[in-house]
């Protein structure tokens, strides 16, 4: 019999499939097609302090292997998803989640963090920094290391819970801003976030996004992510949730190879939405086949 | 709703680049004239949304318009080809909430499904006045299956070259009715919201998931936001703001 547990930032989680933010909801949708418990955890929706509608549509545009979004941190804020959906979610399932959270400001990060952190199903703290500060030029926290420091020792001040940063990779050096977050404190590290990328529609001649640019993600973007948690791996020494189109249960033991200890799953949900469930039914035989019998053992096996 | 398989059992051009397929499979849970189902093409990374034109317990059928690449090679599919759909989707029509005096109108490819809300209300019962809109002759598409309900639609085309000359809304002008239902593209469903007291309106939106998870087609209602594919892809007409 294989072992598929892993210890994520002191966590104990039963395997490492996390659906990823922005992709699950509040796990509601999925809970018609199967049960939640068999997941490892689940990355919920990215909260902001404030209600956010998001952006125009269309939101939405195909790629090859792949598609782009512009939802643009569409959530009910941080008062409504801790009295309801949050309590919504602990009826469906009975883990810890990881608590998505993003901010304009220093002020919001750390309003949500506070706030979250006291939230009993809580188990981790994502910070995802791919937002625009708005007051810093609408540069995103995330592409320079001084300010996503910033943001994480900011959170960590005012956390409890593990803290992973999550990193965009619109950057030219991913590993100088892990680097940064885990000398600020942060206990892990999620990566990657969408690709900036854009569509245009040919009959139209004008972008398919009503926002022109949005995220990529995918299968498309495997080898890239793939990649960055390769090189964050071996330049940190906090543990990585790897997460970028992955779909299939060799992905995911890619992904732990090169370097990750838990990994999040995105796009690959909206298209069959049992995949999750399916790479957890379907992990223990693809180990037994690669002749892996703890997976934590292949973490960051690739040299 | 579940993901499945359906065959499909006959596919046929209807009309230029309209198609009309259909399917044999489990099709219980579908409840309501307006739903949809979320079709995987080979090749292609997300589903495309086509709503049912006509359904029993272990069929159902899909007319649709080929408007790029996707729907060019589900135009390809042959008998017996197996088909990987999410279904049912979407709240569809709520005829239990429709006025005394109903019609319902129709624009393109937004005919389908009305045609599958006609034949509901045929069922109750109910003799439902059906106003279709097109561009031109090309466009119109057959009326066989309302006749065969004993439905003989007003046929608008806006060059005249078929039917009454104009837009769906003209043919509007003509009848009496308090409620409306109607499926078009968006400047049609606005022009009919005008006219309309009172009747709920389909949508269209492009979609990621179909079910409710992306908020990737969620649009502001007078009630919040909601997602055309859960909420909708009917809204009623008090809700909507343009």
């Amino acid at each position: 019999m294989v072992d598929t547990k892993i210890d994520l930032a002191g966590l104990s989680l039963d395997n490492p499939i996390i659906p990823a933010s922005g992709t699950f909801g509040y796990g509601k949708e999925f809970a018609e097609f199967y049960d939640l418990d068999v997941l490892g955890s689940i990355s919920i929706k990215g909260t902001t302090r404030e209600a956010r509608y998001g952006n125009p549509l269309p939101r939405i545009a195909e790629c090859t292997d792949g598609m782009l979004n512009s939802v643009g941190l569409q959530n009910p804020g941080l008062e409504a998803v801790c009295d309801t959906e949050l309590k919504d979610l602990a009826e469906l399932f009975h883990k810890p989640v990881v608590a998505n959270i993003s901010g304009f400001s220093l002020d919001e990060y750390v309003a949500c963090a506070e706030v979250m952190d006291k939230q009993p199903n809580v188990g981790i703290i994502e910070v995802n920094i791919s937002c625009p500060n708005v007051h810093c030029g609408g540069m995103s926290f995330g592409v320079d290391p001084a300010s996503a420091a910033e943001v994480t020792a900011a959170v960590k001040n005012v956390t409890t819970k593990p803290v992973f940063m999550k990193l965009t990779p619109n950057v030219t050096d991913i590993v100088a801003i892990a680097k940064a977050c885990e000398d600020a404190g942060a206990d892990g590290i999620s990566l990657i976030n969408t690709l900036l990328g854009m569509r245009i529609d040919l009959k139209k001649r004008q972008p398919v996004l009503a926002n022109k640019m949005g995220g990529f993600s995918g299968p498309a973007i495997f080898p890239v992510a793939v990649r960055m948690v390769y090189q964050v791996s071996k330049a940190v020494n906090i543990p990585i949730m790897g997460m970028g189109g992955i779909s299939s249960t060799r992905d995911v033991i890619e992904m732990m190879m090169a370097g990750a200890t838990a990994v999040q799953v995105g796009a690959a949900n909206l298209v069959n939405p049992y995949t999750c469930r399916d790479l957890v039914t379907g992990l223990p035989g693809a180990m037994a086949s690669l002749g892996i019998e703890r997976l934590a053992d292949i973490i960051g096996i690739a040299e | 709703m579940k993901r499945q398989y359906l065959v499909i059992e006959s596919i046929r051009r209807l009309k230029n680049d309209v198609y009309y397929m259909t399917f044999t499979g489990d099709c219980h849970e579908v409840s309501a004239p307006g739903q949809f189902i979320n079709i995987k093409v080979g090749g292609f990374y997300l589903r495309r949304p086509i709503s049912i034109c006509d359904y029993d317990i272990g069929h159902i059928s899909i007319a649709f318009k080929v408007v790029g690449a996707g729907t060019q090679k589900m135009a390809l599919a042959e008998k017996g080809d197996l088909v990987d759909v999410l279904m049912p989707l979407g709240n569809g029509f709520d005829v239990s909430k429709g006025g005394r005096n109903p019609i319902l109108v129709a624009g393109g490819i937004g005919v389908p499904p009305i045609y599958c809300l006609a034949k509901d209300m045929v069922g109750r019962g109910e003799k439902p006045r059906v106003i279709c809109g097109f561009n031109n002759a090309d466009d119109v598409l057959p009326m066989t299956k309302f006749n065969e309900i004993g439905i003989d639609p007003t046929i608008t085309t806006m060059d005249g070259s078929v039917g009454m000359k104009g837009l769906v809304t003209d043919a509007m002008y003509e009848e009496q009715y308090d409620y409306v239902y109607a499926c078009g593209p968006e400047p049609m469903l606005k022009a009919v919201w005008s006219l309309a007291p009172d009747g709920q309106f389909s949508f269209e939106a492009r979609m990621a998931c179909g079910f409710g998870a992306c908020m990737g087609c969620s649009c502001q209602t007078k009630y919040g936001s909601k997602r055309i594919c859960k909420d909708g892809p009917v809204l009623y007409r008090e809700e909507i703001i343009w």
